[in-house]
């Protein structure tokens, strides 16, 4: 999995609340039985100005000059809420982007950024709008800089700490496979199956 | 003992902690959909780790499948049926129990594994589909993931999570007649906002719950998600296990006698420790249905619609752009806003009791003039015992289609919409923006609520359409 370690970037402001999975990429747009590709979907209803096209409207953030090349998404409350389709990760990495910093995720979004290597990076709603603004005259030059392993966000001369429970840092950090991961307690596992079906034994299908 | 549901839940599941924050759960059975389940399952073999335990694996076809009499693999999506035939490629190859097309036992994941008793009370439950919070209904364990964590859960039979902290929504006395389930957790998602369960593992409890019917009680957990809950509960009571014992995939024998046995005791101490406790007084609730573009955005039918100003001033500007959305006016009687469809369908009301909810309003009546209608089954065995009851002469006589079951118009996943900009009522979960289609307004109530709206062609409840008739 890709690592993240420290990355500087273009910051995107998508302030408003409850930002759910089926604008992060609709339904129609996840076409294909793949992981890759799916970029071009992402933000599709506001991207493109008619549904199922691809003319830029000019109105959606993604599409100005001042945020073009954009990794970073400066985000409202209870980002990637709703569905629990990964492709809403799969999208945003597919279009660049490294982190999204919000007050907040939806549980399965947020789970679903440590496959891919996105960084779903929680700060207060007033240090975010600091950040937006610190940004906003300038984003192509004024960038945001996060360092996870200090677990810091700056822009200009302000600095932000963030928390992020440490395993999913580590993850982030050495670019882990869960799945490696949980597969070296195999023995552990199959100890608590032998257990669980003497208690258990009508829970198991065999 | 001062357990409560939540740690027996936790606890009998707990292969062991992994550090301070994470646990490693045991996951009992894992339910995969032709959307992600062909993904995760592809994935998963293009790395050469193999399926544990497929036994305890199902499939189904619901998300992408058309719903139209007589269908097939090809669908209106395009490149449909590339999810379709993967799915039951991967599926065969690696052992996992498909409920295909044409099975009479297909239908949408967390409606099937109810009913053929593949999630049981105290089993954990896992599906890339947010919508497995549905089971909590009949006091499973049960949670929606990514596709990677699917491919996490098939290949290790667990998975590593964050312990949520505990909540308890009481809901204390009996509802009003013509008040249902949806109405239930419209008020209380209403109430406490749509991220209000961030956070928690959440046991419904109270006096209102132990009324719901099983059904019920899997449509008020369907939606716990929109309440950005990690997963909701109900414990289990005699009702419970009146339904799971009697399911085609139930233990049998001296096995149901100790499954019974376990699930008597899936209930919360009298003394058991919540992190927080919400109430909800049931009398205060009114049939419901949103007006907005996130489930927080609800009112009572007969209410006008609310000025952003009048409400609390961080959801303003999130009002103000979803009246936009919905092209609504402020002040507005919610009773004035005329539809342009309406939608029976999905796992949170497509049950057998939802439909003959339905069917007892629209008998005798027709659909006002314009409204398209269409009623989809949310399982082949559900439709199977509705057309037993006659339940789809009453549709199609009212005006509704009558479809093969899956998700359908729930989300435009399949590519079937009402059309571009319509106005639907819907018995559905989600309100969002573009859900049923480009630039559709959903308006998400109770299936009685739907067929009352259907018929008057505006929005309006069954306990409102009695007084006009």
């Amino acid at each position: 999995m890709r690592q993240f370690i420290k990355h500087r970037g273009i910051a995107a402001p998508l302030l408003e609340p409850n930002i759910d999975t089926d604008i992060i990429i609709p339904s129609r747009e996840m076409k294909r039985v793949s992981k890759e590709g799916l970029g071009e979907g992402a933000f599709a209803n506001r991207r493109y100005t008619l549904p199922g096209g691809r003319d830029p409207n000019p109105d959606f953030v993604l599409n100005q000059a001042a945020y073009k090349d954009a990794s970073i998404i400066l985000a409202g409350a209870n980002f990637g809420c709703g569905s629990s389709r990964e492709h809403a990760v799969w999208a945003l990495t597919d279009l660049g982007i490294r982190a999204v910093i919000a007050p907040g995720f939806g549980h399965i979004f947020y789970n679903n950024c440590f496959s891919s290597g996105l960084l779903p990076l929680i700060l207060g709603a007033a240090e975010i709008a600091e950040i937006a603004a610190a940004t906003e005259s300038d984003p192509q030059r004024r960038q945001v800089e996060i360092d996870l392993e200090n677990c810091e966000v700056a822009v200009g001369d302000k600095r932000f700490s963030f928390t992020i429970e440490a395993a999913n840092r580590d993850m982030l950090l050495n670019g882990l496979d869960r799945i490696g991961q949980t597969l070296l307690l195999a023995d552990e596992i199959t100890a608590f199956e032998s257990a669980d079906r003497a208690r258990r034994g009508w829970a198991y299908i065999d | 003992m001062t357990r409560s549901l939540f740690d027996k839940l936790w606890q009998s599941h707990l292969v062991q902690s992994l550090d301070s924050e994470r646990d490693l759960l045991y996951v009992d059975r894992i339910f995969l959909h032709e959307r992600t389940g062909s993904i995760a399952l592809k994935s998963l073999a293009a790395t050469g780790r193999p399926v544990q335990r497929p036994q305890q694996a199902f499939c189904t076809m619901d998300h992408i499948v058309d719903t139209f009499p007589g269908r097939g693999d090809s669908t209106i999506m395009p490149s449909g049926s590339e999810f379709i035939t993967a799915t039951r490629d991967a599926c065969r190859d690696a052992g996992i129990h498909l409920f295909d097309l044409g099975d009479s036992k297909q239908g949408i994941a967390h409606v099937v594994a109810a009913e053929q008793g593949i999630c049981l009370p105290g089993l954990s439950q896992v599906c890339p589909d947010s919508h497995t919070c549905t089971l909590g209904g009949i006091g499973a364990l049960a949670w929606g993931i990514g596709s990677t964590d699917a491919e996490h859960a098939l290949a290790t039979k667990t998975l590593a999570v964050k312990k949520p902290r505990s909540m308890r929504v009481i809901f204390d006395g009996v509802t009003a007649p013509g008040v249902t389930a949806k109405d239930m957790i419209l008020h209380l998602i209403g109430k406490y906002g749509a991220d209000g369960g961030a956070g928690y593992a959440i046991e419904f409890a109270g006096s209102g719950i132990a009324a719901l019917d099983i059904e019920a009680r899997m449509t008020l957990c369907n939606m716990g998600v929109e309440f950005s809950a990690f997963t909701v509960f109900i414990a289990v009571d005699e009702r419970t296990i009146e339904y799971a014992k009697s399911r085609p995939l139930a233990p049998k024998g001296a096995a149901l006698a100790a499954a019974i046995a376990d699930w008597q005791q899936l209930h919360s101490e009298p003394d058991a420790q919540f992190d927080k406790t919400l109430t909800i007084d049931c009398r205060d609730i009114r049939p419901t249905v949103t007006w907005g573009t996130n489930p927080r955005q609800s009112l009572a039918t007969g209410e006008r619609i609310p000025y952003p100003q009048s409400l609390p001033e961080e959801q303003q500007a999130a009002a103000i752009k979803a009246l936009s959305y919905m092209d609504l006016q402020a002040g507005t009687p919610i009773g004035e806003v005329t539809i342009d469809a309406a939608f029976i369908g999905s796992c949170t009301n497509a049950r057998l009791s939802d439909l003959r909810a339905a069917a007892a309003i629209l008998k005798g009546r027709k659909v006002a003039t314009g409204v398209a209608a269409v009623a989809v089954p949310a399982s082949g065995q559900v439709k199977l015992a509705a057309e037993a009851e006659g339940l789809h002469t009453i549709f199609e006589a009212a005006g509704f289609e009558w479809r093969e079951p899956g998700c359908s118009m729930c989300f435009y996943a399949g590519g079937e919409t009402f059309g571009e900009g319509k106005r639907v009522i819907s018995s559905t979960n989600r309100n969002f923006e573009g859900r049923q289609g480009p630039k559709v307004k959903t308006h998400i109530a109770s299936p009685e609520t739907v067929a009352a709206s259907a018929i008057a062609g505006r929005i309006i409840s069954a306990n409102d359409l009695a007084e006009l008739t």
